[in-house]
């Protein structure tokens, strides 16, 4: 028998990077053999590679003033990527604009290499409209809350580029506590079952909200695709080059009718889940100093001083392109006006529908009793404060 | 014109929609081989190819997932949930994603997604194959909820269902699915601009004019309450029967217009009475046309109970007696105390 203070304790895994998993740069820059994934790195310029770090000094800018904005109460809410810029960067670079990304609510980064317009990153957290951008503008879905729910709508997408007979690929983003989710072991089934052009990227951040990937499973993340008959990589999310060489694998797989791959990124979130959480409550400072001192900026800029890519000219030049792409969603953001009220009733249905129409019209002809001059679509908040 | 019953009616408009259309595409369990547990999809898989009549694995949200990113790629997906018990472990994936798909993307993404669900009782079937959800689904913005209670509908509301850029809640009384009458397969020609002319699915239609009660229901109970305003007419009651179809929108204009002239209205259906359908119908009414009524609207509805064992189930859903009790109620004519009047 199991002593009884025992019950219900998962067992503590090791969720951190084995030996055999993938790795181009290590902790300290240095970049390492791995003739099997060096082959998707083939013809990387200079300038890509400058590229690569821009996007990740970049994105930690809006990052960090997305999370600004918060404190000041331009925004409602917001869930920082802090940490997770290369897993984000090296995978989003990895993608063709006819891929389409459905993602969970972190992946702000994979939106920038989408090219989502710096102020629609942050619509939805001001709270002034339901979508950022127009999906198919961009390739990419909206973030979903729901967890793990977008793996199945990515798989489906998937099942359609088949059907097309698409060169193409579908990614589903999610995160360690997604693994837990019935919709994501489904994904994993249907995936499998039809072999459908999806690749499943999980970025292991070692926390969903307050528990540790320990609760969510006692066998590494990537050890759960074999069972379904799906390849999975397990990869430095830490290391840009390393998951831009395995996505870009993957996605080859995917266009070529080679089938689906689950990549496990393991990284860290440095930051809170969101604005509103207190990450001191549950962890400790020494874990994240631990994760700080393998920061994948700092990392990458080694590499790229060590091999001449990147120099203080440079440096300053991607710090300047930074903050200006800073002022610019500032100013975009708070520019942001609420929406007029009868919004609220827009784009439920895509056809005629009786019964919003009434609903409508009854609501314009509230609003417009407590007529002192203001239209049926002003602000009704303003209105109540002015009487 | 052609006879054909209900669920060869089904048949008939899936096979005209895969062919009209093809981004049409129906995915279930069961569906493909074997044509369904109920045979509506009988010998479309050899007709339209396993592409675009595809077997799922056993797994309802997933079915419906799979469904949305299809949708989302410009497919006009229609998917079959085996049984009406079975349709919850899809839920999130109706309520929180397929429903509210459009308002989330400002318009930008529309999910033509049909939703075949088998509904109700009386076939003495297993638990979890016999209930009557569609309240959920009517509660729930960004859905479409229909019904069908004839061969002609089957084959019509069907195809309008799939041709329209909202998602459909299309439930089959599967008690019914074997009921006969004549379907014009014409009706709308070959599908296209011809399908906008028909009937729109959201309409309620009277099947029997009468002056004295208005009686709405739909689906399966469209023929039981058919046979009660025969039997009401043997007794002098005069019966206006109106098929509901469309349960969301519902055509409150319609019924408006009955209870207008006949002054009392009943409501009947299969699913439980709590904010039910009749429910919603008889608060509407009754804000509606209040000086027109002669009394309180009655509703005919299966118990607020889990949907009992099949001996038992006779008491469950509303049958003929049941429906004209209902009628003599609205008369004031009690043959039963009430609840309240018993403990009085």
């Amino acid at each position: 028998m199991t002593p009884s203070d025992q019950a219900l304790r998962p067992p503590q895994t090791e969720h951190a990077l084995r030996a055999d998993d993938v790795q181009i740069l290590d902790e300290h820059g240095h970049r390492r053999a791995a003739a099997e994934h060096d082959r998707w790195l083939e013809g990387l310029s200079r300038d890509d590679l400058l590229g690569l770090y821009e996007d990740m000094v970049v994105v930690r800018r809006i990052d960090a003033e997305a999370t600004a904005l918060q404190r000041q109460g331009e925004l409602a809410l917001w869930p920082p990527l802090l940490g997770q810029e290369a897993a984000q960067i090296g995978s989003g670079r990895a993608l063709r604009p006819e891929d389409f990304v459905f993602s969970s609510y972190r992946e702000h980064a994979v939106a920038y290499t989408r090219g989502v317009a710096l102020v629609d990153l942050v619509r939805v957290w001001r709270g002034v409209t339901a979508s950022g951008w127009d999906p198919y503008a961009v390739g990419m879905a909206t973030p979903q809350v729901i967890i793990g729910a977008q793996a199945l709508h990515a798989t489906g997408y998937a099942m359609g580029i088949q059907i097309d007979g698409a060169a193409a690929a579908a990614v589903g983003y999610l995160g360690d506590g997604a693994m837990s989710q019935g919709d994501v072991s489904e994904a994993f089934v249907f995936a499998a079952t039809y072999q459908a052009p999806v690749v499943l990227f999980c970025q292991n951040n070692q926390w969903a909200i307050s528990e540790p990937v320990t609760l969510q499973s006692p066998v590494p993340l990537v050890d759960r695709a074999a069972g379904f008959g799906i390849p999975g990589v397990r990869v430095d999310g830490n290391d840009v080059l390393a998951v831009l060489a395995v996505t870009r694998a993957a996605l080859d797989r995917a266009r070529t009718g080679g089938g689906p791959t689950f990549i496990e990124a393991v990284t860290y979130r440095m930051g809170p889940h969101t604005t509103a959480d207190d990450p001191t409550r549950y962890r400790d400072a020494d874990e994240l100093a631990s994760w700080a001192a393998r920061d994948p900026i700092a990392r990458f800029a080694t590499y790229l001083r060590d091999t001449g890519v990147l120099d203080d000219a440079a440096e300053e030049r991607v710090r300047a392109t930074a903050d200006r792409v800073a002022a610019e969603l500032r100013a975009g953001c708070v520019a942001l006006e609420d929406p007029p009220a009868l919004t609220v009733f827009e784009h439920v249905y895509a056809e005629p529908h009786t019964g919003i129409d009434r609903e409508r019209a009854a609501y314009a002809a509230y609003l417009a009793g407590f007529d002192d001059g203001a239209a049926a679509d002003d602000e009704t908040t303003t209105r109540t404060e002015e009487r | 014109m052609t006879t054909l019953t209900l669920g060869k009616a089904l048949n008939a408009g899936l096979r005209r929609s895969l062919s009209d259309d093809d981004k049409v595409v129906v995915m279930g369990e069961d569906i493909g081989r074997l044509g369904g547990v109920y045979r509506i999809t009988d010998g479309l898989q050899a007709e339209f190819g396993p592409r675009r009549v595809i077997d799922t694995p056993l797994a309802e949200s997933a079915i419906l997932g799979t469904a949305i990113g299809l949708a989302y790629r410009g497919f006009r997906p229609v998917v079959e949930i085996q049984f009406d018990g079975f349709v919850y472990v899809a839920f999130d994936q109706i309520v929180s994603q397929l429903a509210k798909m459009h308002a989330r993307t400002n318009g930008a993404v529309k999910l033509p997604l049909t939703i075949r669900i088998p509904v109700g009782g009386g076939l003495g079937a297993a638990e979890h194959h016999s209930e009557s959800p569609e309240a959920y689904f009517v509660h729930t913005a960004g859905l479409r909820v229909v019904t069908v209670a004839t061969p002609q509908d089957a084959f019509t509301v069907l195809r309008q269902a799939i041709a329209c850029d909202d998602p459909v809640v299309f439930f089959e009384p599967k008690r019914r699915y074997h009921l006969k009458g004549e379907v014009d397969a014409g009706a709308d020609g070959g599908g296209g601009p011809e399908l906008a002319t028909a009937p729109f699915m959201g309409d309620a239609r009277v099947l029997t004019t009468g002056s004295d009660v208005t009686l709405v229901t739909f689906g399966s109970l469209v023929p039981t309450a058919l046979d009660a305003a025969v039997a009401a007419a043997d007794e002098g009651v005069s019966v206006e029967v109106v098929d509901l179809r469309s349960l969301s929108p519902v055509d409150h204009a319609t019924v408006e217009a009955s209870v207008r002239r006949t002054g009392r209205l009943v409501v009947v259906h299969e699913g439980p009475r709590q904010a039910g359908v009749g429910a919603e119908i008889a608060a509407e009414i009754t804000e509606r046309c209040f000086h027109h009524l002669e009394a309180a609207p009655v509703r005919v509805t299966g118990h607020d109970v889990p949907y009992p064992p099949a001996k038992l189930e006779q008491h469950q859903v509303p049958d003929l007696d049941r429906i004209l009790d209902g009628v003599d109620r609205v008369l004031g004519r009690v043959s039963a105390p009430t609840f309240e009047e018993a403990n009085r």
